[in-house]
């Protein structure tokens, strides 16, 4: 952990000594965005690079650079105080900021994410919690956490919810694990996830199984590699065979977002490797299918042109040419024409079978 | 065509010959060809002939006092009469008056007075003026014009109640006498007429209004049918000069007219002819426009008229004559511009452009803009365009008019205002467009929209564009002014949140953060120039 009361006086310091110098105060951010990261696959995950963006202030910025550092403020205090804020509290607490309050939340939630990149930590660090939720868990494994009052141990059982779940907490660093599972199955939709738990796959397979609800929150990445790590275990990753599955579910999974590439070191599974559904499935298994949307052909292209990840693996490149090529995209639910349960007793004992075949 | 006529001629005994046919033929008397061609002079309908009549009274008062070197002050009462939409229009001026024994004659005779051959700068140009609006009131209601007259204190004041003979087009005088009047010198004319009554953009009001602008050493009174009354004050004791009568330049006639004046002239000789009833004509020009038409110097005009006018208009035209002289052209000026816009119009900026004259055709002419921004005038409309020859305003057919085609023609975008391609821009502005020439070229008889010849659409553009740049130079002034005033709140907002975060983080005291925030302002004022 780093010392955030510290960096945060440091940069407030050298603003303020720089407009007692009579000179417009500056504060260069990183570049958070696609554009501004590398992939290098020794090291797994996407990379921020050095190019930053420069807020210095002047008449046209006197707002935005008010509000970075009311932002900023506000986070020296929940340092301060061991307290924390959600995304949303913080938007509510800036009604208090007169002409610097944000209208939006998505505003207040920008100028956050970029007094996180400032310091180069992921936002927890400096009091700030997102409000989504951040996955469920079944399976297993046993969860070790602590009481928040006592300190006293717990251990929670993952095959002990029934028909329900774990929900992964937001902070992750200080939980332990306990499993003999084989390997951690991350699934993009609910649907399949409570298809699977009802089952009770997770004993046939001996796996535990994570339900991401769309592209995973940085607590729901974390949880996986801490796991993964501890655990040594396989990560296989199961969504939907489209542009926004591959490209946006599965890449922020195994090698982070652009967007909070700073923080991608911690924040993401290289070891994940994609089991299904790849295209080759939509063929292979005769699976029901749609037309790809404009914006889906958009985002496969996009993916092949600027995604360092993509552009780096050769057979991604092929299995996106492929999709594109078929101009089809397939769900995971789409398995179901072929029987209910077909996906727990053909499709992935099929594919566990040969996980060489993976996509990377 | 019916069906039952064919091209084949008519075999029978009764058809026409010349002599049944001449039986036809008669003299159409001037109340047939006025009915006829009421349109050509403004009378086509009720809401216009009201407004024609005020507007040829207003015109001639105007023009009466201004020959007898006397400050305007004119009364426009329009006053309900009996019966449906009749109306009594009552002008009176502080004029010169008019001797008694002219007065039949200038309301009862149409096209009196007429100059023939000479031109000058006058509101009223082809004098038809108002003796048709007096024929038009006998016309719609049977009552004669009347007219009070007076031509100073010592005298007494005629009265005057005049039919026009419509046969003969000669005045039949109903009743005259001396007459008791309060007014010490001046002339008063009432029509009583049918017409129609209404506000806005065409009314009489506005013809007032815009007649105010462009003549602000005039003072006018009004007193609408419903007795609300309304003053255009005089804001200028300057009296404009008169204008000098020049002959016609020859490069400026049309053929038929050529005739008439060489039907007309006293000149014994072409030579002489073309030398004393043109101008610029030196005996050295005649000599050559006669080698030109290959005509013979010593011909008699009235032969030439006859035969030869054809290549003679040719030869003119052909031979290169100096400019005509443009000493005859009045302008209003931009001062008293400005000052006729200043006390009409609430505006923020005013600015008014006086080109120099110059010539289209022969006439010489000169083009004025003023224009009037800002202030109460309405922003997302059009903007108005007054249109004025030799200070009438035009208040029909403005679409037709070469004011409205240069004005739309010029590039209003340049000027910080947004405009539909071709039309008139969109902004809070009065453009008024003054046309002086002792010939204005109006599209028809009606003298409602200027040609459009080249020179003049050229003319009105430059004087558009210069009032339109230094319009343009305000609204940047002004605009940078409120953008510094909206930069110096922006400021005031913002800094005291940066101060008040940096000392929040730092724990600075109250005495630092306020050194702070004189700090940041001073940084922030700096980097706004």
């Amino acid at each position: 952990m780093k010392d955030c009361e510290g960096l945060i006086k440091k940069v407030a310091q050298k603003v303020y000594s720089n407009i007692h110098k009579g000179n417009k105060p500056s504060l260069a951010f990183p570049i958070r965005s696609l554009s501004n990261v590398k992939y290098d696959p020794k090291r797994g995950f996407l990379q921020i690079g050095k190019r930053t963006k420069q807020r210095t202030l002047t008449v046209n910025t006197a707002k935005t650079f008010a509000q970075t550092l009311r932002m900023m403020e506000l986070s020296h205090q929940l340092v301060q105080t061991d307290d924390i804020a959600t995304k949303r509290e913080a938007y509510y607490v800036s009604k208090n900021w007169d002409d610097a309050r944000f209208d939006e939340q998505s505003e207040s939630d920008d100028i956050m994410d970029d007094v996180e990149a400032l310091f180069m930590v992921n936002r927890e660090q400096i009091g700030f919690v997102p409000e989504e939720k951040s996955g469920e868990v079944a399976g297993n494994l046993v969860v070790v956490d602590r009481d928040r009052e006592s300190g006293e141990r717990l251990e929670i059982d993952c095959t002990r919810f029934g028909t329900g779940a774990y929900s992964i907490p937001i902070s992750v660093e200080e939980l332990g694990f306990k499993t003999d599972a084989d390997f951690i199955l991350a699934i993009e939709t609910a649907g399949m996830f409570q298809r699977l738990v009802k089952h009770n796959y997770w004993k046939k397979a001996n796996c535990v199984l994570v339900s991401m609800g769309g592209v995973p929150t940085r607590a729901c990445r974390r949880f996986i590699r801490r796991m993964a790590e501890a655990k040594k275990l396989p990560v296989y990753v199961f969504v939907d065979c489209d542009p926004y599955g591959i490209g946006n579910i599965y890449r922020t999974l195994k090698v982070g977002s652009g967007n909070a590439a700073h923080i991608n070191e911690y924040f993401c599974v290289p070891k994940a490797t994609y089991l299904g559904i790849t295209p080759q499935d939509i063929i292979d298994y005769e699976l029901p299918v749609h037309p790809l949307k404009e914006v889906d052909v958009k985002r496969a292209k996009d993916a092949l042109k600027n995604d360092p990840f993509f552009k780096s693996q050769r057979a991604w490149k092929k299995a996106i040419e492929q999709l594109l090529k078929l101009g089809k995209r397939a769900e995971q639910q789409a398995l179901a024409i072929h029987g209910l349960n077909y996906v727990m007793e053909e499709y992935l004992p099929e594919k566990l079978a040969n996980p060489k075949k993976f996509l990377p | 065509m019916g069906k039952n006529k064919t091209k084949t001629p008519a075999k029978s005994s009764d058809a026409p010959t010349a002599l049944t046919l001449s039986e036809g033929l008669r003299e159409i008397s001037i109340s047939e060809f006025f009915t006829k061609n009421r349109h050509l002079l403004g009378f086509d309908n009720p809401t216009k002939a009201l407004l024609t009549s005020v507007r040829e009274a207003v015109d001639n008062a105007l023009d009466a006092c201004e020959e007898a070197d006397v400050l305007p002050d004119i009364d426009v009462k329009i006053r309900p009469s009996k019966g449906e939409d009749r109306y009594i229009v009552s002008v009176t001026d502080n004029g010169p008056g008019i001797v008694s024994e002219q007065i039949p004659k200038i309301f009862g005779k149409l096209l009196y007075g007429s100059r023939f051959h000479v031109l000058k700068m006058t509101r009223g140009q082809q004098g038809i003026g108002i003796s048709a609006a007096g024929m038009y009131g006998q016309l719609t209601t049977g009552q004669p014009i009347r007219v009070r007259s007076r031509i100073s204190r010592k005298h007494p004041a005629n009265y005057y109640e005049i039919q026009i003979d419509t046969t003969r087009n000669e005045p039949e005088i109903v009743k005259s006498h001396e007459v008791e009047w309060e007014v010490s010198r001046g002339t008063q004319v009432e029509i009583e007429l049918v017409g129609k009554h209404q506000r806005g953009r065409r009314s009489i009001e506005e013809y007032l209004k815009q007649t105010a602008i462009v003549n602000p050493h005039a003072c006018l009174r009004h007193e609408a049918p419903d007795g609300t009354k309304m003053t255009f004050e005089r804001a200028s004791h300057d009296l404009p000069d008169q204008p000098r009568e020049v002959k016609p330049h020859p490069h400026g006639i049309e053929l038929g007219m050529l005739i008439r004046m060489l039907k007309d002239t006293k000149a014994k000789t072409l030579k002489s002819f073309l030398t004393t009833d043109f101008s610029r004509v030196s005996p050295r020009m005649a000599q050559a426009i006669c080698q030109n038409a290959k005509l013979y110097e010593r011909a008699r005009p009235t032969r030439i008229a006859k035969r030869e006018a054809d290549s003679l208009y040719k030869a003119i035209n052909e031979t290169k004559l100096m400019k005509p002289p443009t000493d005859c052209l009045i302008p209003i000026g931009e001062e008293q511009i400005l000052l006729g816009l200043k006390k009409e119009i609430e505006a923020d900026f005013y600015v008014a452009v006086t080109r120099p004259p110059t010539v289209y055709r022969g006439n010489p002419f000169q083009v004025e803009v003023g224009l009037a921004y800002g202030g109460d005038l309405v922003a997302d409309e059009p903007i108005r365009l007054m249109r004025f020859a030799n200070r009438v305003p035009l208040l029909y057919q403005q679409s037709a008019c070469a004011v409205t085609r240069a004005v739309g023609a010029t590039a209003w975008r340049n000027y910080k205002l947004s405009q539909p391609k071709g039309s008139l821009p969109i902004g809070p502005v009065i453009l008024t467009v003054h046309l002086a020439s002792v010939w204005v070229p109006f599209t028809s008889e009606s003298k409602e929209a200027i040609a459009h010849y080249e020179s003049i659409l050229k003319e009105i553009k430059l004087g558009v564009q210069e009032c339109g740049r230094k319009m343009a130079s305000f609204i940047n002034k002004r605009r940078r002014a409120v953008e510094a005033e909206k930069k110096r709140t922006y400021i005031e907002k913002y800094i005291p949140h940066i101060a008040g975060s940096l000392a929040g983080i730092l724990g600075l005291p109250d005495k630092k953060r306020d050194v702070m925030l004189e700090e940041l302002r001073e940084i922030l004022e700096r980097s706004r120039s």
